[in-house]
């Protein structure tokens, strides 16, 4: 029997798969083959995605629409290649899944997210029986040691060392919680792990309640998730009627609850004592630590909090070994990481390699390098935390501490690509909006500081920089580096010393010519008509909001700069190339 | 929406959670689905049954961004403010948004059909620049897009009004 999976995560569903979903769930009969859902492969490029399981093996299609629905059918009955050999994935693209290694990601994409059986039959819940049943906490402590697992968060923690400390706090009251709060703008791997393989988080959670001694786990997720929280959701149910959820797991003494709590949008709860107090109902503002949330966190009693990619992991290396994942990556990093490859990247979707493979490996081989023929021009890791990365270390490998020579970070996750077109000070700019509105308050480096900083390249931005912007921008940035509470502030000023670093030039045209290199800075750009290669076809002027634009017919239309609102529409109307967009002395 | 009978459509979340330490965010959420935003009226009745101050829950409410204190327009706008988006373009997709309805961030129009909000990211960076209009996803957007997908929504709306 034939099986079709169709990809269902967030993005896949924008791109149309539920409905290719519904189409072929009508129209093929339940005698020819089983039609199910899968979560994301990865290839959000390709969406949507249908892989069909034949008998000679996978066949898989990409960018399906409902109307493609008969000849899918069609090659299911007929098993003739013809009917749909124009959806069928290219080859280049298929080195996008093959140039990488999948542990957290390792059934994205191949099993039906909603259901328990699928990833039983995976292997699933082995681990976990395994830990439960054979082995004490201490033995798990050691195999993450043996790892070198770290947290995936962002900040690279050795998580054997959090685990042995919430395990080694006295008292019968200890939590388990699991940040996916992911509010990194630009990053989407926790949501994929979730939407794409729920039970692997649960056990992996329960894994880790069971060594620090938790009855109780809880997931704190995004409310920007809708998806993410009900595949959960299900999960939790499903595991809870087998028993694998509630008291006495796996007949063992081992007795654990779980539970979802939403969150509502606060980039700050990502900190682990901010998000204690969202959960425990308040105002998200961090804690001043110590005391650690190991000692004293959710209701002032031991709790161990880690990333959904950290516990996406620990099935995997207790069902392996410590050290097969030890075996993976640099001295310095070990295992895989999973990142959200997006920006002006031809290839965007979720990749998952080892520690060690350069930039240019996972942004060229893997990315398939820009989206259009413009030049690469840098990378943004880590998002509003992290820092950016110039073309010019593109061979820099992915590793805590090479990343961070760089003075980006290796962040959860978030892969940003960069051409040419983009403007690096509003780039920066962007950031420092982002976590001037994102800043809780509580302490005055991060609340007064971000907003100063926002002030000063807002004013870059418009053209109305002044000498001495750069300078006093450091100098901002490492005093709020020094003095902010959490990391939020403390990480803040990374994106804008990172791009002064790396691209003084573009914050000197900026402020010295009024100019914007990557004509990006809308107060700084204008519009003109090219002459030569004008038609007088008059379009442009029949679009414009604001009469701007006149001349004769058949003859070259020019542009009122005076009038000009530079709304675009002139360069998106004209067909012959002729509207250009520049930037005063740039040019 | 001030009438008692309403309010008491919050009794069964009441019930269920009132007992619950640390539950208030819970309860402003489904508070919010059941109105599209935070009523006074209802934040009233939620800090009488709970016995938690009103300034305590404005507090809560004022810090996160999902929560609302007034009605949304009959098509909700989230336009993805994300960094792949940004770096695509939406600052463009806004000011076209802008352009045509004549409202920023947060405002609604003032034929009570369009409320436009930013979000941070949507998290289908792969189809960006993004926007959902009632929750349903719209990627790739340029000026002109936007522009049809707008006038699409406006003149189904007038005609439904005819």
């Amino acid at each position: 029997m034939m099986k079709i999976k169709v990809g269902q995560g967030s993005c896949g569903i924008s791109a149309g798969a539920a409905k290719v979903y519904e189409a072929l769930k009508t129209a093929c009969p339940e005698s020819l083959a089983t039609v199910s859902v899968t979560g994301c492969i990865g290839m959000c490029f390709l969406e949507p995605i249908v892989d069909i399981y034949t008998e000679s093996g996978l066949v898989r299609l990409v960018k399906v629409s409902e109307s493609d629905t008969e000849d899918i059918i069609n090659f299911i009955k007929t098993g003739d290649i013809n009917f749909v050999s124009r959806l069928v994935i290219k080859d280049e693209d298929k080195q996008f899944l093959e140039k990488q290694t999948r542990i957290a990601l390792r059934n994205c994409g191949n099993i039906d997210p909603e259901s328990i059986d699928d990833y039983i039959s995976a292997g699933g819940y082995s681990a976990l029986q395994k830990a439960v049943s054979e082995m004490t906490p201490d033995d798990i402590i050691e195999q993450l040691k043996v790892s070198g697992l770290a947290g995936r968060g962002g900040a690279g923690f050795p998580t054997w060392f959090k685990w042995n400390a919430a395990k080694s706090e006295t008292g019968e009251e200890k939590y388990l919680i699991c940040n996916a709060d992911e509010g990194d703008p630009g990053a989407f791997m926790d949501r994929a792990v979730i939407e794409g393989d729920p039970h692997n988080l649960i056990e992996g959670m329960l894994i880790g309640a069971y060594t620090i001694g938790a009855k109780e786990a809880i997931v704190y997720v995004r409310a920007e998730y809708p998806l993410a929280i009900k595949r959960l959701t299900k999960a939790i149910e499903d595991a809870k009627s087998k028993g694998i959820i509630g008291n006495n797991i796996f007949g063992t003494e081992f007795c654990c609850d779980f539970r979802i709590k939403a969150g509502a949008g606060a980039f700050v709860c990502g900190e682990e004592t901010a998000l204690i107090e969202s959960l425990e109902g308040s105002r998200g503002m961090p804690r001043i630590k110590p005391p650690f949330p190991a000692a004293s966190g959710y209701w002032k009693k031991p709790s161990n909090i880690n990333n959904v990619e950290t516990f996406a992991n620990v099935p995997w290396i207790i069902e392996n070994g410590g050290e097969k994942f030890f075996s993976l990556g640099t001295q310095n990093s070990k295992g895989t990481k999973v990142f959200a490859l997006t920006g002006k990247i031809k290839k965007g979707g979720l990749v998952e390699v080892p520690m060690g493979k350069s930039l240019r490996e996972v942004i060229f081989d893997i990315g398939g390098g820009m989206r259009s023929d413009k030049a690469f021009k840098g990378v943004q890791l880590g998002g509003p935390s992290g820092g950016c990365i110039p073309a010019e270390f593109i061979d820099t490998v992915i590793d805590y501490k090479e990343l961070s020579k760089t003075g980006a970070i290796m962040g959860s996750g978030g892969m940003v690509i960069m051409d040419e077109s983009t403007c690096m000070v509003s780039m920066a700019r962007f950031f420092l909006d982002f976590t001037a509105k994102e800043s809780c308050g509580k302490c005055t480096a991060c609340r007064i500081g971000t907003k100063r900083l926002l002030e000063i390249l807002d004013r870059i931005c418009k053209g109305e920089g002044k000498e001495g912007d750069i300078e006093l921008l450091s100098d901002l940035c490492e005093r709020i580096k020094e003095n902010a509470l959490c990391g939020l502030g403390q990480t803040a000023p990374n994106p804008v010393l990172t791009t002064i670093k790396y691209f003084r030039n573009e914050y000197e045209a900026h402020i010295k010519n009024r100019c914007c290199p990557a004509g990006e800075c809308i107060d700084l750009i204008h519009y003109s008509i090219d002459p030569e290669k004008c038609t007088g076809c008059s379009l442009c002027s029949k679009k414009c909001p604001v009469s701007a634009i006149t001349g004769k017919v058949r003859e070259s239309f020019s542009i009122n700069r005076d009038l000009c609102i530079k709304c675009g529409r002139c360069m998106d109307a004209c067909r012959f190339g002729a509207v250009r967009k520049g930037s005063g002395d740039c040019e | 929406m001030d009438n008692l009978n309403n309010l008491l459509l919050l009794d069964p979340v009441l019930e269920q959670y009132k007992e619950v330490p640390g539950s208030l965010i819970t309860v402003l959420q489904k508070t919010q689905d059941i109105f599209g935003y935070l009523p006074e009226s209802a934040i009233a009745y939620i800090s009488e049954k709970m016995n938690v101050p009103t300034s305590k829950i404005y507090g809560v409410a004022t810090f996160y961004t999902q929560f609302r204190f007034n009605p949304v327009g009959r098509y909700f706008i989230q336009l993805c403010q994300g960094t792949a988006c940004h770096v695509n373009g939406s600052q463009l997709i806004e000011k076209a948004i802008k352009d045509e309805l004549g409202i920023s961030d947060g405002e609604t129009s003032d034929d009570g059909l369009f409320t436009l909000k930013n979000v941070a990211c949507l998290g289908c960076c792969s189809l960006s620049p993004v926007m959902t209009i009632n929750g349903e996803t719209f990627g790739s957007l340029t000026p002109s897009k936007v522009r049809g997908i707008l006038n699409e929504l406006k003149s189904s709306a007038e005609s439904e009004a005819e």
